[in-house]
C-alpha cells in the first residue's frame, strides 16, 4: 500500500482503494483459470506440437515432451503449484510464505513467453501455422488462459499522482505513463514474508542441499542446451521462474538459512559444482564450465578491490595477464624466452608474488587518486600493460613476450604424476582434459572465497568498507587509508594472478589481445567489471552468478552475431535502471541505493 | 615545521592529573590571504573540559582541524603531550586525539557494534595475514575488540542496540555512537565538535552527563559549541575565538562577564543605525561561514 496518507480529499475520494485486477474477470475464475491453465499446458506438453522434428528440436513424440516442452511442463507446473497454494491446501503453504499471487502471475506470464514463443517460432520457421499438430494450439489456448486467469488476481493499486492542469502535453504523457508503470509494478508486488518457522538444523540443511541441486540442475540444463531456440526459451523460463519464487517468498527463506549455515552452503556449492563433469557425457561442456570459473574467479577477486575497498579499478585483467604470462614463462614453453620448467605450486605462488608486485607498483602512485580520476588511471595501467607486452618482441623492444604471437605450445600440467591432458576414468565417468583444469581451477575458487570470506570478516575488511564509506571519517579513526587501499589492490591483484596461473595452461597460448580493456569475448576488465556489478557488488555469490550469466548468455546466442554488444549494454542500462544494487545484493549496497526503502533494524549476514 | 615524531612512548588513555594534554603555541593558519587563525595559544591538562565558542565564522572549525591533523598550521605548533603532533589525521588518532564531527559522519551501512569495532583499528594489529590464517591469536584479539566495542557501547547506553544499523538510530543516537566510536581509539583528549548541535534540551543534558563520565574516566574534553548554558554548566575553563583571534580565556564566570565577548556575539552598538551595506555583509559573512552545514554528510569539505 502507499504510505502517503495525506492526499488532499478529493483524489482520496476518486481512488478505488479496495483492491482491483488489470482484468475484469471475477477473482474466483481467474484463480481457477490460472490454476487450470497451469494443469492443461502441462498436460499439453506430453501431445505432440508439431509434424517435423526437423525444428525446434524433436517435438513430435506422444507422451515424452523434449527440448521446450520440458520448460513449458516446468512453467506449467510452477504454475499449479502456486495456484493450488493460494487456495491454502495444506502441504503447500510453505511454498509461498509471502502470498501467492505476484507467483501466479510471474509464473503464468513465464509459461506464456515460452509456449508462444515456441508456437511462433515454429509457424515462422516452418512457413504457416498449419506446422502446429493439436498439442501446439492446446499448449497455446492453455498458457493464455493461464495468464489471463492470473491477471484476473486482484491486487491493491497505488494511488494516482494527479495531473496539475498548466502541465504540458508532454508532461502529462509522462505522468500518465509513471502511473501505468506504478500499477504494473504493484501487480507483481508481494506482501511481507511470514515468519521463518523454526526448523530443526538438519532439515535447514537439507533445504540447503536441495537449492544448491536445484542451481546444478538449472545451470547444466542451461550449459547443455543444444540450440538457441531452447536457450532462448530456457533464459526465459529460468528468469521468470526464479523471479516467481523470489515473489513467494522462497529465495529470502533460503537465503535466511544460508546465511545461518555459512560453511555447509559452501561446502554443497562447492559439492555441486564439483559435481558438474560428472554430468557431463564428453569435453564439450566442461571447456565452458572451466572457462566461466575463470572468469568468475577473476571477478571475485576484483570485487575485493571494487566492492569491499570500494575502488574502481578498469584495468584489472592486466593482473590476469601478469599471471598468465609468468605462468606461461616459466612452464618450459619453446617459446618463453626463459628454459626453465618450475612445478605447478611453484609457478602458482610466482605468478601470484609477480602480480601482486605489479599491483604495488601500479597501486602506489595511483591509490593517491579518488573516484574517477583513480578508474582512468587504472584504465591506462590496463592498456599499458597489455602495449608492453605486444611491444617486447625483439624488435620494438626486447625479446621477452614474443609480441602479438605470444607465448605458445604451453605444457599441461602434471601434479604429482596426474597429467592434465590425459583423459582419466573415475568411477566410470570419463572425465578429460578441460574437466580436469576444471576441478583444479574449482580449488582455485574455493581460495579466492575463502580469502574474500576472511579478509572481509576481520579487522582489515572492516577498515574497507570504512573507507568506501567515508574516507574523511575512517581517517580520523586512524585507518591508514593508502597502506589500507593498497593491501586491497595487491590482495586482488595476486588473487588474478593466481588464476592467471592455470588459464596460461586450459589456453595452450596465452597473447596480448585475451587481456583488453574491452573485447567481445570475457574475460576483460569491462566484462570482469560488469560480472561484478550485474551480480552483486561486496558478495560472494554475485560475480559467480554474474560472470556465469556473461559467460554463458553470448557463448549460447550465436544469432546475435554483431549485435551481441548492443544487447548486452542495453540489458545492464536496463538493470542498473531498476536494480542498481544487482541481481544477488549486498544487504548493504541494497541500503545504498535504496536510501527511501524502509531499512531492516538488523544487518543480518544475508546475501553475503 | 612539523617533523613526523611518533608518540610511542605516550600512553594513551588515563592520564596523571595536572598534567598539560594538548598545547597549542601560536597557531596561525592562512589560506592564501586570509587569515583564519591567528596566533592562538591553548592548553587543555588532563581531567579538564575546556569549551571553545566564538561567532560563525571565526576560525573554530580551522583550529580544530588544526589539532586533528587535517590541516597543517601555517605558523605555531601543536604538542600532545610534549610531542609535536604529526601532520596525518590517522597519526594523530594513534598519538591519542580522537574527534566527532559537527555534521554526523558515522559509517551508515555499518551495524553500531561495526562502527566501534572501526574505532579500535588504531589499538589492534592484526593485519590481513591473521585474518586469512586465523590463528588463535586472531580470535582473541577480535573477541577482546568486540568485548572492548561492548563495553563502550554500554558506557554511552547502545548496547541493546549493537546489532542495528547506525543510519536507524534516531539523531542523538548517532551522536552518541560517534563519540563511543571515537572513545574506542582509547584517546587522551577527546574532541568534540558542536556535540549537542540540533539536540533538544533534553538530549543536551544526556550529552552533558557523558561529557562528565568521560571527564571522569581520566580523558581531557575540548568542545566546539554554540549552546551558551550548555557551555557554561560543562567547562572548566571557556575560550572565545573572535575573527581567528583568542579573545579572552577563563573560567564561565569570566568569560559571561566579559564585555567584548558579548559585543562579539550581539554586535557593537553602531553609529548609525544598520544600513543595508551591513546586512548583507552579515549575510554573505553567514552564508560562507559554515558551507557545510547545509551539504550532505558525505559532501562536508572538512578539509
Amino acid at each position: 500500500m502507499t504510505t502517503n496518507t495525506t492526499a488532499n480529499p478529493a483524489t482520496t475520494a476518486k481512488h478505488d482503494t479496495t483492491p482491483k485486477a488489470l482484468i475484469g474477470i471475477p477473482e474466483n475464475i481467474g484463480r481457477a483459470l490460472a490454476t487450470g491453465g497451469g494443469t492443461l499446458a502441462v498436460i499439453s506438453t506430453f501431445l505432440t506440437w508439431t509434424w517435423t522434428s526437423a525444428f525446434p528440436g524433436n517435438l513430435t513424440v506422444y507422451g515424452y515432451p523434449g527440448g521446450l516442452q520440458v520448460l513449458v511442463l516446468i512453467g506449467g507446473a510452477l504454475t499449479t503449484l502456486f495456484g493450488l497454494a493460494s487456495y491454502g491446501i495444506k502441504g503447500l503453504r510453505w511454498l509461498t510464505p509471502a502470498g501467492a499471487d505476484s507467483s501466479i502471475k510471474l509464473a503464468a506470464l513465464g509459461t506464456f513467453l515460452t509456449a508462444w514463443y515456441t508456437v511462433l517460432a515454429i509457424s515462422i520457421q516452418l512457413g504457416g501455422v498449419v506446422n502446429l499438430e493439436p498439442g501446439g494450439y492446446v499448449a497455446a489456448i492453455a498458457t493464455l488462459a493461464a495468464l489471463l486467469g492470473a491477471l484476473a488476481l486482484p491486487f491493491t493499486r497505488p494511488e494516482p499522482e494527479t495531473a496539475d492542469p498548466e502541465d504540458t502535453a508532454w508532461e502529462q504523457f509522462l505522468l500518465n505513463s509513471r502511473n501505468t508503470w506504478a500499477i504494473v509494478k504493484s501487480c507483481f508486488a508481494t506482501g511481507t514474508s511470514s515468519p521463518t518457522p523454526k526448523l530443526p538444523a538438519y532439515a535447514e540443511i537439507l533445504i540447503i542441499i536441495a537449492a544448491m541441486a536445484l542451481g546444478l540442475t538449472v545451470f547444466t540444463y542451461g550449459i547443455g542446451t543444444e540450440y538457441d531456440e531452447l536457450f532462448v526459451g530456457f533464459l526465459i523460463t529460468a528468469g521468470f521462474g526464479f523471479g516467481a519464487l523470489a515473489k513467494a517468498g522462497l529465495a529470502d527463506r533460503v537465503s535466511t538459512v544460508t546465511a545461518k549455515h555459512r560453511t555447509v552452503t559452501m561446502t554443497g556449492a562447492f559439492a555441486a559444482a564439483a559435481a558438474f563433469p560428472f554430468t557431463q557425457s564428453d569435453d564439450r561442456y566442461a571447456t565452458i564450465g572451466v572457462y566461466i570459473l575463470i572468469f568468475a574467479t577473476v571477478a571475485l577477486g576484483l570485487n575485493i578491490v571494487v566492492g569491499l575497498a570500494g575502488l574502481l579499478d578498469l584495468g584489472y585483467v592486466a593482473f590476469l595477464g601478469v599471471g598468465a604470462y609468468t605462468a606461461a614463462m616459466v612452464s618450459g614453453s619453446p617459446s618463453s624466452p626463459f628454459d626453465i620448467h618450475l612445478p605447478f605450486w611453484a609457478s602458482a605462488i610466482l605468478g601470484a608474488v609477480v602480480a601482486m608486485i605489479f599491483g604495488v607498483i601500479i597501486g602506489a602512485p595511483t591509490l593517491r587518486l579518488r573516484g574517477d580520476y583513480l578508474a582512468i588511471v587504472t584504465l591506462g595501467f590496463g592498456e599499458i600493460f597489455r602495449l608492453a607486452v605486444l611491444n617486447m618482441d625483439g624488435t620494438s623492444g626486447p625479446d621477452i613476450t614474443n609480441g602479438s604471437n605470444g607465448i605458445s605450445s604451453i605444457p599441461n600440467l602434471n601434479i604429482l604424476g596426474f597429467d592434465f591432458g590425459q583423459e582419466h576414468t573415475i568411477a566410470g565417468f570419463t572425465i578429460a582434459r578441460f574437466a580436469n583444469y576444471f576441478f583444479l581451477m574449482l580449488l582455485i575458487t574455493l581460495i579466492v572465497v575463502i580469502v574474500f570470506r576472511r579478509s572481509s570478516d576481520s579487522r582489515i575488511g572492516r577498515a574497507w568498507i570504512a573507507i568506501r564509506e567515508d574516507e574523511t571519517a575512517a581517517l580520523a579513526m586512524g585507518i591508514n587509508g593508502f597502506r589500507v587501499k593498497l593491501i586491497a589492490f595487491a590482495l586482488g591483484a595476486a588473487l588474478a594472478g593466481l588464476a592467471g596461473t592455470v588459464q596460461a595452461h586450459v589456453t595452450y597460448t596465452v597473447t596480448p589481445e585475451q587481456y583488453q580493456f574491452a573485447a567481445v569475448v570475457p574475460p576483460n576488465s569491462a566484462f570482469l567489471l560488469a560480472a561484478v556489478v550485474l551480480g552483486g557488488m561486496g558478495t560472494i555469490s554475485g560475480p559467480l552468478v554474474g560472470a556465469a550469466l556473461l559467460y554463458l548468455i553470448p557463448a549460447k546466442l550465436q544469432f546475435l552475431g554483431n549485435y551481441q554488444l548492443f544487447f548486452f549494454g542495453l540489458a545492464l542500462v536496463v538493470l542498473m535502471r531498476f536494480r542498481p544494487e544487482g541481481l544477488i545484493p549486498n544487504r548493504r549496497r541494497q541500503l545504498e541505493f535504496h536510501e527511501e526503502a524502509e531499512a531492516p533494524t538488523v544487518l543480518s549476514k544475508a546475501g553475503a | 615545521m612539523t617533523t613526523d615524531t611518533t608518540t610511542k612512548d605516550a600512553t594513551p588513555g588515563s592520564n596523571p592529573p595536572g598534567e598539560t594534554v594538548l598545547d597549542a603555541r601560536g597557531v596561525t593558519m592562512r589560506f592564501g590571504g586570509l587569515t583564519a587563525v591567528r596566533n592562538v595559544n591553548l592548553t587543555v591538562n588532563s581531567g579538564e573540559i575546556v569549551g571553545l565558542i566564538g561567532p560563525n565564522g571565526a576560525g573554530k572549525t580551522t583550529f580544530f582541524n588544526c589539532l586533528t591533523g587535517l590541516y597543517i598550521p601555517t605558523e605555531g605548533e601543536v604538542r600532545y603531550k610534549g610531542q609535536i603532533l604529526p601532520p596525518k589525521s590517522f597519526k594523530v588518532t594513534a598519538a591519542g586525539i580522537a574527534r566527532t564531527f559537527q555534521n554526523i559522519r558515522l559509517f551508515a551501512n555499518m551495524t553500531v557494534l561495526e562502527n566501534v569495532l572501526v574505532g579500535r583499528h588504531t589499538r589492534t594489529k592484526e593485519g590481513l595475514w591473521s585474518a586469512l590464517l586465523r590463528g588463535p591469536g586472531f580470535h582473541k584479539a577480535e573477541k577482546a575488540s568486540r568485548e572492548r566495542a561492548m563495553e563502550l557501547l554500554e558506557f554511552v547506553g547502545l548496547d541493546a542496540k549493537a546489532e542495528h544499523l547506525a543510519r536507524n538510530l534516531p539523531y542523538g543516537e548517532q551522536r552518541k555512537l560517534e563519540i563511543a566510536r571515537a572513545l574506542a581509539s582509547e584517546p587522551g583528549l577527546l574532541l568534540l565538535d558542536e556535540p549537542t548541535a540540533g539536540m533538544n534540551p533534553q538530549e543536551t543534558r544526556t550529552t552533558e552527563e557523558l561529557v562528565f563520565a568521560i571527564r571522569d574516566k581520566g580523558i581531557a574534553v575540548l568542545v566546539i559549541e554554540h549552546d551558551m548554558r550548555f557551555i557554561f554548566n560543562l567547562c572548566d575553563r571557556v575560550a572565545v575565538l573572535v575573527q581567528g583571534e583568542k579573545l579572552v580565556e577563563g573560567d564561565s564566570a569570566t568569560v559571561q562577564g566579559d564585555e567584548r565577548v558579548v559585543a562579539a556575539y550581539l554586535g557593537e552598538p553602531f553609529e548609525d543605525a544598520p544600513g543595508k551595506d551591513e546586512v548583507a555583509e552579515v549575510e554573505a559573512a553567514e552564508a560562507h561561514a559554515e558551507p557545510s552545514k547545509d551539504t550532505a554528510p558525505g559532501k562536508e569539505n572538512d578539509r
